[in-house]
Protein backbone atom coordinates (compact mmCIF):
# COMPACT_ATOMS: atom_id res chain seq x y z
CA UNK A 1 0.00 0.00 0.00
CA UNK A 2 2.78 2.21 1.18
CA UNK A 3 4.05 1.43 -2.26
CA UNK A 4 1.47 2.41 -4.49
CA UNK A 5 1.08 6.02 -2.26
CA UNK A 6 4.55 6.91 -3.44
CA UNK A 7 4.30 6.26 -6.82
CA UNK A 8 1.21 8.59 -7.11
CA UNK A 9 3.00 11.49 -5.18
CA UNK A 10 5.65 10.89 -7.65
CA UNK A 11 3.03 11.32 -10.75
CA UNK A 12 1.10 14.04 -8.54
CA UNK A 13 4.61 16.20 -8.27
CA UNK A 14 5.38 15.39 -12.12
CA UNK A 15 2.23 16.87 -13.26
CA UNK A 16 2.43 19.74 -11.54
CA UNK A 17 6.05 20.05 -12.66
CA UNK A 18 5.37 19.57 -16.14
CA UNK A 19 1.59 20.42 -16.93
CA UNK A 20 0.21 18.29 -19.65
CA UNK A 21 2.63 15.57 -19.51
CA UNK A 22 0.89 12.62 -19.21
CA UNK A 23 2.55 9.57 -17.45
CA UNK A 24 1.29 6.37 -17.51
CA UNK A 25 -0.06 4.86 -14.45
CA UNK A 26 3.04 3.44 -12.37
CA UNK A 27 3.60 -0.25 -10.83
CA UNK A 28 6.19 -1.28 -8.98
CA UNK A 29 7.97 -3.76 -10.85
CA UNK A 30 10.44 -5.29 -8.63
CA UNK A 31 11.51 -4.05 -5.05
CA UNK A 32 14.30 -5.39 -2.43
CA UNK A 33 14.37 -4.70 1.31
CA UNK A 34 17.61 -5.40 3.45
CA UNK A 35 18.86 -4.67 6.39
CA UNK A 36 22.50 -4.75 8.05
CA UNK A 37 24.33 -3.66 10.60
CA UNK A 38 25.56 -0.09 10.86
CA UNK A 39 29.09 -1.25 10.13
CA UNK A 40 31.80 0.45 7.70
CA UNK A 41 32.33 -2.34 6.11
CA UNK A 42 29.02 -2.68 4.51
CA UNK A 43 29.35 0.79 2.67
CA UNK A 44 30.84 -1.17 -0.26
CA UNK A 45 28.27 -4.09 0.16
CA UNK A 46 25.68 -1.38 -0.25
CA UNK A 47 27.23 -0.08 -3.57
CA UNK A 48 27.67 -3.45 -5.15
CA UNK A 49 23.86 -4.38 -4.05
CA UNK A 50 22.29 -1.33 -5.79
CA UNK A 51 24.45 -1.48 -8.85
CA UNK A 52 23.21 -4.81 -9.09
CA UNK A 53 19.97 -3.94 -8.41
CA UNK A 54 19.50 -1.19 -10.99
CA UNK A 55 21.77 -2.82 -13.33
CA UNK A 56 18.06 -4.59 -14.29
CA UNK A 57 17.27 -1.19 -15.64
CA UNK A 58 20.01 -1.38 -18.00
CA UNK A 59 21.35 2.09 -17.26
CA UNK A 60 24.61 3.50 -18.65
CA UNK A 61 27.95 3.70 -16.54
CA UNK A 62 27.27 7.03 -15.46
CA UNK A 63 23.79 6.32 -13.94
CA UNK A 64 25.25 3.46 -12.46
CA UNK A 65 27.97 5.36 -10.51
CA UNK A 66 25.66 8.35 -9.88
CA UNK A 67 23.05 6.23 -7.74
CA UNK A 68 26.26 4.09 -6.47
CA UNK A 69 28.05 7.41 -5.09
CA UNK A 70 24.74 8.66 -4.02
CA UNK A 71 23.78 5.88 -2.29
CA UNK A 72 27.41 5.33 -0.36
CA UNK A 73 26.75 8.29 0.89
CA UNK A 74 23.31 8.21 2.35
CA UNK A 75 24.87 4.99 4.21
CA UNK A 76 27.97 6.46 5.18
CA UNK A 77 25.81 8.89 7.10
CA UNK A 78 23.79 6.37 8.86
CA UNK A 79 27.36 4.81 10.04
CA UNK A 80 28.99 8.23 10.75
CA UNK A 81 26.12 9.87 12.79
CA UNK A 82 23.12 7.75 13.80
CA UNK A 83 24.11 5.73 16.33
CA UNK A 84 25.97 7.09 19.67
CA UNK A 85 28.64 4.62 20.92
CA UNK A 86 26.20 4.07 23.82
CA UNK A 87 23.74 2.39 21.40
CA UNK A 88 24.48 -1.67 21.62
CA UNK A 89 25.57 -2.95 18.20
CA UNK A 90 23.31 -5.13 17.81
CA UNK A 91 19.93 -1.80 17.72
CA UNK A 92 22.79 -0.23 15.25
CA UNK A 93 20.66 -1.21 11.86
CA UNK A 94 20.43 0.19 8.76
CA UNK A 95 17.26 -0.49 6.47
CA UNK A 96 17.69 -0.10 2.51
CA UNK A 97 14.58 -0.66 0.46
CA UNK A 98 14.77 -0.29 -3.23
CA UNK A 99 12.12 -0.60 -5.85
CA UNK A 100 11.68 0.77 -9.30
CA UNK A 101 8.24 1.27 -11.44
CA UNK A 102 7.10 1.20 -15.10
CA UNK A 103 8.91 4.05 -16.02
CA UNK A 104 12.12 3.57 -14.70
CA UNK A 105 11.87 5.42 -11.80
CA UNK A 106 14.57 4.10 -9.23
CA UNK A 107 13.70 4.66 -5.63
CA UNK A 108 15.91 4.02 -2.81
CA UNK A 109 14.87 4.57 0.60
CA UNK A 110 17.97 4.39 3.76
CA UNK A 111 16.23 4.08 7.27
CA UNK A 112 18.35 3.83 10.54
CA UNK A 113 16.63 4.40 14.17
CA UNK A 114 19.49 6.36 15.44
CA UNK A 115 19.59 10.16 16.78
CA UNK A 116 18.09 12.34 14.38
CA UNK A 117 18.98 15.33 12.35
CA UNK A 118 17.84 18.36 14.67
CA UNK A 119 18.05 20.77 11.63
CA UNK A 120 17.35 19.02 8.29
CA UNK A 121 18.22 22.22 6.41
CA UNK A 122 21.67 23.14 7.70
CA UNK A 123 22.62 19.09 7.40
CA UNK A 124 21.91 19.89 3.90
CA UNK A 125 24.24 23.22 3.29
CA UNK A 126 27.52 22.41 1.44
CA UNK A 127 30.46 22.12 4.09
CA UNK A 128 28.58 21.65 6.85
CA UNK A 129 29.71 19.11 8.77
CA UNK A 130 29.73 17.51 12.53
CA UNK A 131 31.76 14.73 11.92
CA UNK A 132 35.17 16.50 12.65
CA UNK A 133 38.12 18.01 10.03
CA UNK A 134 38.31 14.71 7.69
CA UNK A 135 34.74 15.18 6.41
CA UNK A 136 34.31 17.48 3.98
CA UNK A 137 30.76 17.88 4.30
CA UNK A 138 29.64 17.29 0.68
CA UNK A 139 27.13 14.16 1.61
CA UNK A 140 23.79 15.76 1.19
CA UNK A 141 24.90 17.88 -1.88
CA UNK A 142 26.83 15.46 -3.69
CA UNK A 143 23.34 13.08 -3.33
CA UNK A 144 21.22 16.36 -4.22
CA UNK A 145 22.92 16.60 -7.54
CA UNK A 146 23.87 12.87 -8.49
CA UNK A 147 20.06 11.91 -7.90
CA UNK A 148 16.40 13.55 -9.74
CA UNK A 149 14.56 13.80 -6.04
CA UNK A 150 15.97 13.68 -2.31
CA UNK A 151 14.01 13.83 0.68
CA UNK A 152 15.27 13.57 4.10
CA UNK A 153 13.05 12.82 6.81
CA UNK A 154 14.08 12.92 10.21
CA UNK A 155 12.52 13.02 13.86
CA UNK A 156 15.10 13.44 16.52
CA UNK A 157 15.60 10.20 18.73
CA UNK A 158 13.88 8.22 16.62
CA UNK A 159 15.60 7.74 13.32
CA UNK A 160 16.32 9.13 10.01
CA UNK A 161 15.27 8.23 6.65
CA UNK A 162 16.77 9.74 3.37
CA UNK A 163 14.67 8.80 -0.33
CA UNK A 164 17.00 9.29 -3.46
CA UNK A 165 14.89 8.64 -6.79
CA UNK A 166 16.43 8.49 -10.02
CA UNK A 167 14.90 7.81 -13.56
CA UNK A 168 17.51 5.30 -15.54
CA UNK A 169 18.08 4.83 -18.70
CA UNK A 170 15.16 6.21 -20.98
CA UNK A 171 11.75 6.37 -19.82
CA UNK A 172 8.22 5.63 -20.85
CA UNK A 173 6.30 8.80 -20.37
CA UNK A 174 3.41 9.67 -23.36
CA UNK A 175 4.82 13.29 -24.00
CA UNK B 1 43.86 -0.80 -1.32
CA UNK B 2 47.68 -0.40 -2.78
CA UNK B 3 49.48 2.57 -2.50
CA UNK B 4 52.96 3.20 -3.92
CA UNK B 5 55.22 5.60 -3.29
CA UNK B 6 58.09 7.06 -4.71
CA UNK B 7 60.66 9.47 -3.20
CA UNK B 8 63.18 12.01 -5.37
CA UNK B 9 64.15 15.57 -4.59
CA UNK B 10 61.61 15.69 -1.89
CA UNK B 11 58.81 14.70 -3.99
CA UNK B 12 56.26 11.97 -3.05
CA UNK B 13 53.81 10.60 -5.45
CA UNK B 14 50.79 8.44 -4.21
CA UNK B 15 49.34 6.12 -6.15
CA UNK B 16 45.59 5.28 -4.49
CA UNK B 17 44.02 2.27 -6.04
CA UNK B 18 40.58 0.65 -5.61
CA UNK B 19 37.99 2.47 -4.15
CA UNK B 20 38.22 5.50 -1.30
CA UNK B 21 35.13 5.40 1.12
CA UNK B 22 34.93 6.40 4.91
CA UNK B 23 35.68 2.60 5.22
CA UNK B 24 38.96 2.51 3.64
CA UNK B 25 39.73 6.25 3.60
CA UNK B 26 40.89 5.98 7.30
CA UNK B 27 43.58 3.20 6.37
CA UNK B 28 44.70 4.97 3.53
CA UNK B 29 45.26 8.52 5.69
CA UNK B 30 46.77 6.99 7.83
CA UNK B 31 49.25 5.40 4.95
CA UNK B 32 50.08 8.85 3.67
CA UNK B 33 50.59 10.42 6.85
CA UNK B 34 52.85 7.78 8.17
CA UNK B 35 54.92 8.21 4.97
CA UNK B 36 54.46 12.51 5.19
CA UNK B 37 56.62 12.33 8.20
CA UNK B 38 58.96 9.56 7.33
CA UNK B 39 59.95 11.05 3.94
CA UNK B 40 58.92 14.94 4.86
CA UNK B 41 58.48 15.70 1.32
CA UNK B 42 57.90 18.86 -0.07
CA UNK B 43 55.36 17.90 -2.69
CA UNK B 44 53.09 15.66 -2.59
CA UNK B 45 51.54 14.29 -5.67
CA UNK B 46 48.39 11.99 -5.09
CA UNK B 47 48.11 9.74 -8.23
CA UNK B 48 44.54 9.03 -8.73
CA UNK B 49 43.96 7.29 -12.20
CA UNK B 50 43.38 3.88 -10.33
CA UNK B 51 40.55 5.20 -8.15
CA UNK B 52 37.55 2.90 -9.12
CA UNK B 53 35.37 5.00 -6.95
CA UNK B 54 35.27 7.80 -4.68
CA UNK B 55 32.94 9.72 -2.52
CA UNK B 56 32.76 12.18 -0.20
CA UNK B 57 34.94 11.13 2.21
CA UNK B 58 37.71 10.66 -0.54
CA UNK B 59 37.26 14.93 -0.89
CA UNK B 60 37.60 15.03 2.86
CA UNK B 61 41.12 12.98 2.76
CA UNK B 62 42.61 15.18 -0.52
CA UNK B 63 41.39 18.37 1.63
CA UNK B 64 42.88 17.04 4.73
CA UNK B 65 46.26 15.98 3.07
CA UNK B 66 46.10 19.21 1.15
CA UNK B 67 45.96 21.04 4.30
CA UNK B 68 48.39 19.13 6.17
CA UNK B 69 50.79 19.83 3.33
CA UNK B 70 50.26 23.77 3.68
CA UNK B 71 51.11 23.68 7.21
CA UNK B 72 54.34 22.14 6.87
CA UNK B 73 55.38 24.38 4.11
CA UNK B 74 54.54 22.48 1.22
CA UNK B 75 52.62 21.96 -1.77
CA UNK B 76 49.97 19.63 -2.98
CA UNK B 77 49.07 18.19 -6.34
CA UNK B 78 46.14 15.39 -7.95
CA UNK B 79 47.58 13.93 -11.05
CA UNK B 80 45.79 11.62 -13.73
CA UNK B 81 42.43 12.02 -12.05
CA UNK B 82 39.81 10.03 -14.10
CA UNK B 83 36.41 11.91 -15.48
CA UNK B 84 34.30 10.24 -12.77
CA UNK B 85 36.31 11.30 -9.97
CA UNK B 86 37.47 14.79 -11.44
CA UNK B 87 33.23 15.48 -11.11
CA UNK B 88 33.01 15.24 -7.88
CA UNK B 89 36.08 17.24 -6.96
CA UNK B 90 34.59 20.07 -9.66
CA UNK B 91 31.26 19.88 -7.72
CA UNK B 92 33.00 20.36 -4.18
CA UNK B 93 35.00 23.38 -6.21
CA UNK B 94 38.10 21.32 -4.83
CA UNK B 95 39.41 21.45 -8.60
CA UNK B 96 40.16 24.94 -8.20
CA UNK B 97 41.89 24.98 -5.07
CA UNK B 98 44.25 21.80 -5.78
CA UNK B 99 46.31 21.89 -9.61
CA UNK B 100 45.51 19.01 -11.06
CA UNK B 101 48.63 18.38 -13.41
CA UNK B 102 48.58 15.39 -16.20
CA UNK B 103 51.39 12.96 -15.98
CA UNK B 104 52.46 9.41 -17.44
CA UNK B 105 52.27 6.74 -15.08
CA UNK B 106 54.99 4.63 -16.58
CA UNK B 107 57.88 7.62 -17.48
CA UNK B 108 57.29 8.69 -13.63
CA UNK B 109 57.64 5.88 -12.28
CA UNK B 110 60.94 4.77 -14.30
CA UNK B 111 62.26 8.15 -13.52
CA UNK B 112 61.84 7.64 -9.71
CA UNK B 113 63.23 3.85 -10.02
CA UNK B 114 66.34 5.32 -10.59
CA UNK B 115 67.18 7.21 -7.69
CA UNK B 116 68.34 4.91 -4.53
CA UNK B 117 66.40 6.83 -2.30
CA UNK B 118 63.23 4.93 -3.62
CA UNK B 119 60.84 3.65 -1.00
CA UNK B 120 58.02 1.34 -1.65
CA UNK B 121 55.24 0.79 0.48
CA UNK B 122 52.71 -1.53 -0.09
CA UNK B 123 49.21 -1.52 2.44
Amino acid sequence: MSIKTTAMTAKLKFKEKGGDIKMKKSRVVNSLKIQFPAKSANEAFSRALISSFAAQLDPTVEELCDIKTAVSEAVTNCIVHAYDDSVPEKKKIIKMHCFYDENNLLSVKITDNGRGIEDVKKAMEPLYTTGGEDRSGMGFPIMQSFTDELKVKSVLYKGTTVTLKKYIGKTNYDI
Amino acid sequence: MEMTSLNKDGKMVCCLSGEIDHHSSRSIRDGIDRLIIQNRPKVLVLDLSSIAFMDSSGLGLVLGRYRKMRECGGEMFLCNTNERTLKILKMAGVDKIIKNIDCDKEFMRNEYKDNSNDSQTQI
